[in-house]
């Protein structure tokens, strides 16, 4: 690890009745970072911010944060804000009361309060809005002022729990750049947990796969997209394409493909991203290329994805990404033929 | 990142240390546990210790039910109590069904108008139905004649308690069926008439179906209303004994404490068991109707809204009758004889029967009930539903604050005396105290005063106490800066609600006063027992005004304070 350790989480395992949601969680995080937990739901990714934030009580496990051991503390003890998804903003206090919130309890002075407030407010993009009450805001503004409020006291983790579900998909992508360039600028570590791989690779430093109360990886996002440690791994990040296929005498077998492999001999899938499989250029005499003809084309606005079968894949089905404009180039349409190239150091076998 | 390391050893449950401020949580919650166990629990074990146990305190299994079998008359008030809560509940509850329909599925004008005046008797002790109509038809009645004409030779006895019955239990049995019947999705009429569906079939097949389950609850809660009250029979029962006043006679005429348990334990199991059956058909109600469902909006049909409106007219003018009846009758010289309005009966009551006392102390309980009463039952809904600690503690509290439904008040009353009279007891100096009267009426009317609770902290976001602990403020700052200004609405709903109930409640109270303690619903009693009927319209025109007034106040208090803490609701 490059970064000081700040989070240290060792062996964190969560029991709800016989239901094990937590299997021995080990995980460091460094001082500024930004970590998303990445999963589908029932993955156990809330369960572990929420143990972060001492909302739930872990079965067995050891966290420490900056040095210190909080395994055992209360929420009001540990240091970090925290952001809902459902914003839980107070909502018969404004939006100064409701930012100044954890600031009025810690006896500062009023006048640095107010002070807090506007900087805060303009921080968030949003100042000038101190006498408005939560309803007469949009979910994105009340949304910024749920992340001023948890930033007020300035606390040095920050932790989101699916802060973006609730929006619109313009105002989603808005607001996770904003909470990223934000974190950048202020250096605080945060943990945001998401179900959306889209928002997870777009804002992490470094993103936790998590699926089935286990850590299946952890990277940053190229290693996650492109070397992907699991067959779910490379299924729930992006699109992908799964042939079966099969290992035998040193060489991985799928239709008339033949490519260099090690391993015993088994029977094995191929994932197969559809931006490594190329429509051009395409040399003469590469061994990786093969016919196929055109299923079905859903037309995405610049680019598509066209849907092609190939003998030469045992008639398995496969999606590529093609660009609108090299569709009526080449006047393809439905049935015709098409030459591809597969990338064969981008395949990964599972 | 480090290796995945062999799993640690199974370590002993992980508990968070807790900060004080939670263990302050704890201890208010536990207290409230220990209120209800001593002022519901404990009374309640305390009449099925009393009827296993013979005069001399010895364990006697169950004699007393035997012996109480034994007893012809005694088993004729079983009897009685039975048919005559079924043909209450048969008569009350398609006249409901009606007027709720009325109210929900048709355009007939002044709809608040003649909800409103169906309420008029949830105003007064539901005795107050009872002596009007003995205006009305009684001995000396104004429309005696008529009544004789239709082969009913008196009213005192089962007709008397049949018909009163219906007026007092009116308002109860229509505001179950009126949120049954709002309960409806627009789109399984509009797929109906889409296939040319009759309207008889649309009844039968779509509104009967959708209303099922509130029909059963209106059933049962009618059937048991009736079963479990004793101002009505008391006043115009005559020689015809039912249950409840069965057991006042028992314990406090021949002060046979064991057959009086054996009879409040008969008076408990209708209760228990519309209470189980409601909670189970509450359970289906709300899975029925999906959040997307589309409210139903009546259109307008002139012959059908106007017969509506005729029909629900009737009723309504039934009510006012029955009001209107006492009122002039409180004012009348001298029943039949001389009808020239006077204060004699107001002054009679107030003055030389000391009933001006009574009604202090009415509104003195009734003041300290809607005052304690809110704050513990909505301190124990919130501890329930925003803290978490103790599980046990919690299952308790929740268990206890909803049992309080299914006991009727004639047999709480009598669990106090058995507990709180009992020589043993350290708290029995609260016996006979206007104290225990408050306690009693708050404990009586718990459960509707927690469910309104704990549906407005439902509606709060459950992260607020994760975000005010993260931000390092104690829980009970959020309690006051938030969580209590925005429920405001529903705790004046329940303050109101205590009040008026205080002012009313016969059934626990008639136990328990002393001639210090006495309060006004049981001064009309004791009028009525005394032959001063005049006297006694004239108190229960009283309390119905004094809770008009109430009514009036808690709404402008709800204007207040909605002005002052709801600001944030408007956009």
């Amino acid at each position: 690890m490059s970064q000081s350790s700040f989070l240290d989480l060792r062996h964190i395992r969560k029991d709800f009745g016989t239901f094990t949601a937590l299997k021995d969680i080990s995980l460091d995080i460094g001082k500024g970072e930004f970590v998303c937990f990445l999963g589908p739901s029932g993955c156990g990714k809330t369960t572990l911010l929420r143990i972060i934030a001492g909302l739930e009580v872990q079965t067995a496990g050891q966290l420490t944060q900056d040095g210190r051991d909080i395994s055992l503390l209360p929420p009001a003890l540990r240091d970090y804000g925290i952001v809902f998804q459902s914003y839980a903003l107070f909502p018969n206090l404004n939006v100064s009361d409701n930012v100044a919130y954890g600031l009025v309890n810690r006896k500062t002075p009023r006048s640095q309060i107010k002070q807090r407030v506007t900087e805060l407010l303009k921080l968030v993009g949003l100042p000038g809005s101190e006498g408005k009450f939560p309803g007469q805001l949009s979910g994105g503004q009340q949304q910024r002022i749920a992340l001023a409020r948890a930033l007020a006291t300035a606390p040095s983790l920050l932790l989101l729990d699916e802060p973006l579900s609730a929006l619109d998909a313009l105002e989603r992508i808005r607001l996770r750049q904003e909470i990223r360039a934000l974190q950048q600028k202020l250096g605080v570590t945060t943990i945001m947990v998401t179900h959306d791989q889209e928002e997870a690779l777009s804002v992490a430093d470094r993103i936790v796969v998590m699926n089935h109360g286990v850590i299946e990886q952890i990277g940053t996002p190229l290693d996650i997209y492109r070397e992907p440690a699991s067959a779910f791994v490379a299924d729930f990040v992006g699109k992908i394409n799964i042939l079966p296929a099969r290992i035998s005498q040193g060489e991985l077998r799928f239709g008339s493909m033949r490519l260099a492999s090690e391993g015993a001999d088994r029977d094995v899938r191929v994932y197969l991203r559809p931006e490594d499989v190329l429509a051009r250029p395409i040399a003469p005499g590469d061994p990786h290329v093969f016919d196929a003809c055109i299923d079905k084309i859903e037309f995405l606005g610049s680019y598509c994805h066209v849907h092609v079968a190939s003998p030469a894949l045992d008639g398995n089905r496969l999606m590529v990404y093609l660009s609108l404009n090299f569709l009526s180039e080449q006047s393809l349409q439905v049935g015709s033929t098409i030459t591809l190239k597969l990338v064969p150091e981008r395949i990964k076998v599972f | 990142m480090s290796a995945v390391l062999p799993r640690s050893p199974v370590a002993r449950p992980v508990k968070l240390k807790q900060h004080w401020v939670d263990r302050l949580a704890h201890v208010f919650l536990a207290l409230i546990a220990l209120v209800l166990i001593a002022f519901l629990a404990a009374p309640l074990l305390s009449i099925l210790l009393q009827a296993l146990q013979g005069q001399e305190g010895q364990f006697v299994w169950f004699d007393n039910f035997v012996s109480y079998a034994k007893t012809p008359a005694l088993l004729g008030s079983l009897w009685n109590s039975v048919w005559v809560s079924c043909a209450v509940t048969a008569l009350v509850l398609p006249l409901a069904f009606a007027f709720a329909y009325a109210l929900t599925r048709s355009c007939m004008p002044f709809k608040a108008l003649f909800r409103g005046i169906t309420l008029i008797p949830l105003l007064a002790p539901s005795l107050l139905s009872a002596i009007s109509l003995i205006y009305w038809f009684g001995n000396q009645g104004a429309l005696k004649g008529l009544m004789q004409d239709f082969g009913i030779a008196q009213i005192y006895g089962a007709p008397g308690i049949v018909l009163a019955e219906c007026l007092a239990v009116f308002p109860h049995t229509l505001m179950i069926l009126v949120t049954a019947l709002s309960l409806s999705d627009a789109r399984l009429y509009e797929a109906a008439d889409a296939m040319g569906t009759t309207m008889l079939r649309k009844f039968f097949t779509i509104t009967l179906p959708g209303a099922k389950y509130g029909l059963i609850s209106a059933a049962l809660v009618t059937f048991t209303l009736v079963m479990t009250d004793f101002g009505v029979p008391k006043v115009i029962g005559g020689n015809f004994n039912v249950l409840a006043t069965d057991v006042f006679k028992l314990v406090i005429g021949q002060q046979d404490f064991s057959r009086g348990a054996v009879v409040a334990i008969l008076l408990l199991t209708p209760a228990v068991l519309t209470f189980a059956v409601d909670h189970f058909v509450n359970r289906r109600q709300t899975a029925m109707l999906t959040a997307r469902a589309v409210p139903y909006a009546p259109k307008a049909a002139p012959v059908y809204d106007q017969l509506m409106t005729l029909y629900c007219g009737i009723i309504a003018a039934l009510m006012l009758a029955m009001l209107g009846m006492a009122v002039f009758a409180s004012f009348a010289s001298f029943w039949p004889y001389n009808l020239t309005p006077s204060w004699r009966h107001y002054q009679l009551g107030l003055l030389d029967a000391e009933v001006g006392v009574a009604f202090f102390n009415s509104l003195t309980m009734a003041g300290g009930t809607a005052l304690f009463g809110t704050l513990l039952v909505f301190c124990g809904a919130y501890l329930l539903e925003k803290t978490k600690g103790v599980e046990q503690l919690h299952s308790l509290v929740r268990l206890l604050a909803v049992v309080p439904m299914a006991v009727p008040g004639l047999v709480l009353g009598l669990g106090y005396i058995f507990f709180f009279n009992a020589p043993a007891n350290p708290l029995g100096f609260l016996y006979h105290s206007l104290t225990l009267l408050t306690l009693c009426t708050i404990v009586h009317f718990y459960t509707t005063g927690h469910l309104t609770a704990v549906t407005a902290l439902k509606a709060l976001d459950g992260e607020f106490e994760a975000v005010s602990a993260s931000l390092k403020v104690p829980f009970y700052k959020t309690f006051w800066r938030v969580t209590l200004p925005v429920c405001a609405p529903a705790l004046i709903d329940m303050a109101r609600y205590f009040f008026i109930n205080a002012m009313t409640t016969i059934s626990a109270v008639v136990f328990l006063y002393s001639p210090e303690t006495k309060v006004a619903s049981i001064a009309i009693l004791n009028l009525d027992e005394a032959g001063e009927m005049g006297a006694a319209a004239a108190m229960a025109v009283l309390i119905a005004m004094s809770s008009t007034v109430a009514t009036l106040v808690f709404m402008l208090l709800a204007w207040w304070t909605s002005k002052r803490t709801q600001a944030w609701r408007g956009r």
